[in-house]
């Protein structure tokens, strides 16, 4: 089984992440990186799912897919260690400032070209939050979308998951090749031991360009995004409010401003 | 006339909240036609036309029930195509950005998600996008084909205006295919409304203390029908059930008050809560991040604070 495993390199949470006041595009060199954590839950649910196809005599490997500048290979190396076989890294300063809808494009692209039976990625990004790729790549390969998964079972060709909804969750199915999209806590992503990072390092990782993808120059980057941003600015902080140290009165003060506000 | 396609999230009949958003933000930039998928249309009707629906378009194909996504996505292509809106409103739910996000596919046109604001701008309409936690405020906009914008919930107020909410039927033109539903299962939640889509949310972080400690914040968030929220430290504890984490990577809410009781604040959790109107916290230690926030804040112990407070409720009732 041939599964890809999509990582994208995210601007620390905890670090001060800003847009580039020229273009509103994210200032990807100023913060540290490291991978989007909902990625992490889908390298380990790839990892899963070819230990136990390995451990029923089928054949299954894992490749990481990311784009991304220059950097991201520090993405890519984590998830190697972590178990991953071989990476794909699509590579080209022309990418800079795709929205999500040249990204999926982009991404499809590599993907039609590496091949797969599975995708899997993370529900949404840390940075950009969209939480759209799984149903944009399912769309552009037109195969089916099994998305916001808190569990998969791969059953022969078949894959069954349990879909997370606003009140519950869904019990889905549908025959591979399919994208998957997991959301947080579907599993124990696992830390890279000694041995895995010392391995990693022999691992093949793959870059591509955009003619090497097939990647048609016009439909990414900023000049192919269908959305722009007009302008952004830093949220002024809020107005200050009242803190008050609870004297015994605590529970009553809150119930005043409660009702001064009308919500009692 | 211009006309703005909103597809209509409902459970059955019953129309949910942001849905009356949306139409109601739609009245901006022309006549809301609501898009109906499934059955409960003609009930639902009287609802879309309270907030100004000009048209209800149904499609009662049972696609809808049997795949996720997909086919939400194929009629709106559709619509789009034989109406020529100038917008499609979606909610931003998980849900209704995958359905964005496929559309957006399908007719080449730009998708932006988690608007809290959309206004008429010269070059269509102008959205605007909370990231980084809150921290930057960022006004895009659709350059190319039709814009789709999905909408937080919470982001407008829903205001009556009467409409025709004329309904005309519509079906699916292709077949249904993908991820087939096999089984539907609702979680119990009691009479609480929704996290996403409650004007009150009452979140309860580390300083519960466990399991235990943690009913309190269910018991003052009924004394004010809220929902109710957790920190991430007490999903990760399993104190409280995951899908009720409000953070960066939980649920986004922007109640009309949110009340965050025994929970720093670390950047995790303002992700999911800092465009909230209203903000009241409740913490022992006067440092806690989360009281650069609060509209007003008490320091002190949550377990004498939060019982006085019930106590005050009560006696207000």
């Amino acid at each position: 089984m041939n599964i890809v495993v999509l990582v994208k390199q995210v601007p620390d949470t905890w670090a001060e992440r800003k847009l580039k006041p020229a273009d509103g595009t994210l200032d990807r060199a100023s913060v540290d990186g490291l991978i989007n954590e909902l990625d992490e839950y889908a390298i380990e649910e790839g990892l899963q799912i070819a230990e136990a196809q390995r451990a029923a005599g089928h054949e299954a490997e894992v490749t990481i897919l990311t784009m991304g500048p220059e950097k991201a290979a520090e993405s890519i190396r984590k998830a190697l260690s972590m178990g991953a076989d071989k990476a794909v890294h699509l590579l080209d300063d022309g990418l800079a400032g795709s929205d999500a809808l040249s990204t999926s494009y982009a991404l499809a692209q590599v993907l039609g070209a590496v091949g797969f039976d599975l995708v899997i990625c993370g529900s949404e990004s840390t940075d950009a939050r969209m939480g759209v790729m799984a149903a944009m790549l399912a769309e552009r390969l037109d195969v089916p979308q099994v998305s916001l998964a808190s569990k998969v079972e791969i059953d022969g060709s078949a894959v069954r998951i349990r879909r997370v909804s606003e009140d519950g969750y869904f019990e889905v199915s549908s025959t591979l090749p399919a994208v998957i999209s997991v959301v947080e806590k579907i599993n124990e992503p696992r830390y890279p031991s000694f041995k895995g990072i010392m391995a990693a390092k022999k691992k093949p990782v793959q870059t591509m360009s955009l003619a090497d993808a097939g990647i048609d120059l016009a439909a990414v980057g900023l000049g192919g995004a269908a959305t722009e941003v007009v302008d952004h600015t830093q949220r002024p902080p809020r107005e200050a409010g009242t803190i008050v140290k609870d004297e015994g009165d605590g529970g009553v003060k809150v119930a005043e401003f409660l009702a001064a506000r009308k919500f009692i | 006339m211009t006309e703005i396609l909103v597809l209509a999230e409902h459970v059955d009949d019953d129309v949910k909240k942001v849905t009356l958003e949306l139409i109601t933000l739609a009245r901006r930039f022309g006549e809301p036609s609501v898009v109906w998928t499934g059955p409960g249309a003609e009930q639902g009707q009287a609802r879309c036309a309270e907030y100004g629906a000009a048209k209800v378009y149904v499609a009662a194909d049972a696609a809808f029930d049997d795949y996720v996504v997909a086919p939400a996505a194929d009629l709106l292509a559709q619509l789009v195509a034989e109406k020529s809106p100038v917008l499609v409103l979606l909610a931003g739910t998980a849900q209704g950005k995958e359905v964005a996000g496929r559309l957006a596919v399908k007719i080449d046109s730009g998708v932006l998600t988690d608007a809290v604001d959309l206004q008429p701008g010269d070059d269509g309409p102008v959205a605007e996008q909370s990231v980084f936690g809150g921290a930057t405020i960022v006004h895009s906009r659709v350059r190319r084909g039709t814009p789709i914008v999905a909408m937080r919930p919470n982001a407008v107020a829903p205001e009556p205006e009467p409409g025709p909410a004329e309904i005309s039927q519509v079906s699916l033109a292709a077949d249904a295919k993908g991820a087939k539903v096999t089984n539907r299962v609702v979680a119990e939640r009691g009479e609480r409304p929704d996290l996403t889509e409650a004007s009150i949310v009452v979140s309860g972080g580390r300083g519960t203390g466990g399991a235990e400690g943690f009913q309190i914040i269910e018991t003052l968030a009924d004394s004010l029908n809220a929902a109710v929220g957790a920190s991430r430290a007490v999903t990760d504890a399993g104190w409280y059930p995951h899908q009720f984490q409000v953070g960066q990577t939980g649920k986004t809410v922007s109640p009309q008050l949110y009340m965050a009781i025994g929970i720093s604040g670390a950047i995790q959790h303002r992700a999911g809560m800092q465009t909230s109107k209203t903000i009241i916290a409740v913490n022992k230690d006067p440092e806690a991040p989360i009281f650069e926030l609060a509209d007003f804040g008490v320091v002190g112990d949550l377990f004498k604070v939060v019982p006085q407070l019930l106590e005050e409720i009560g006696k207000r009732k």
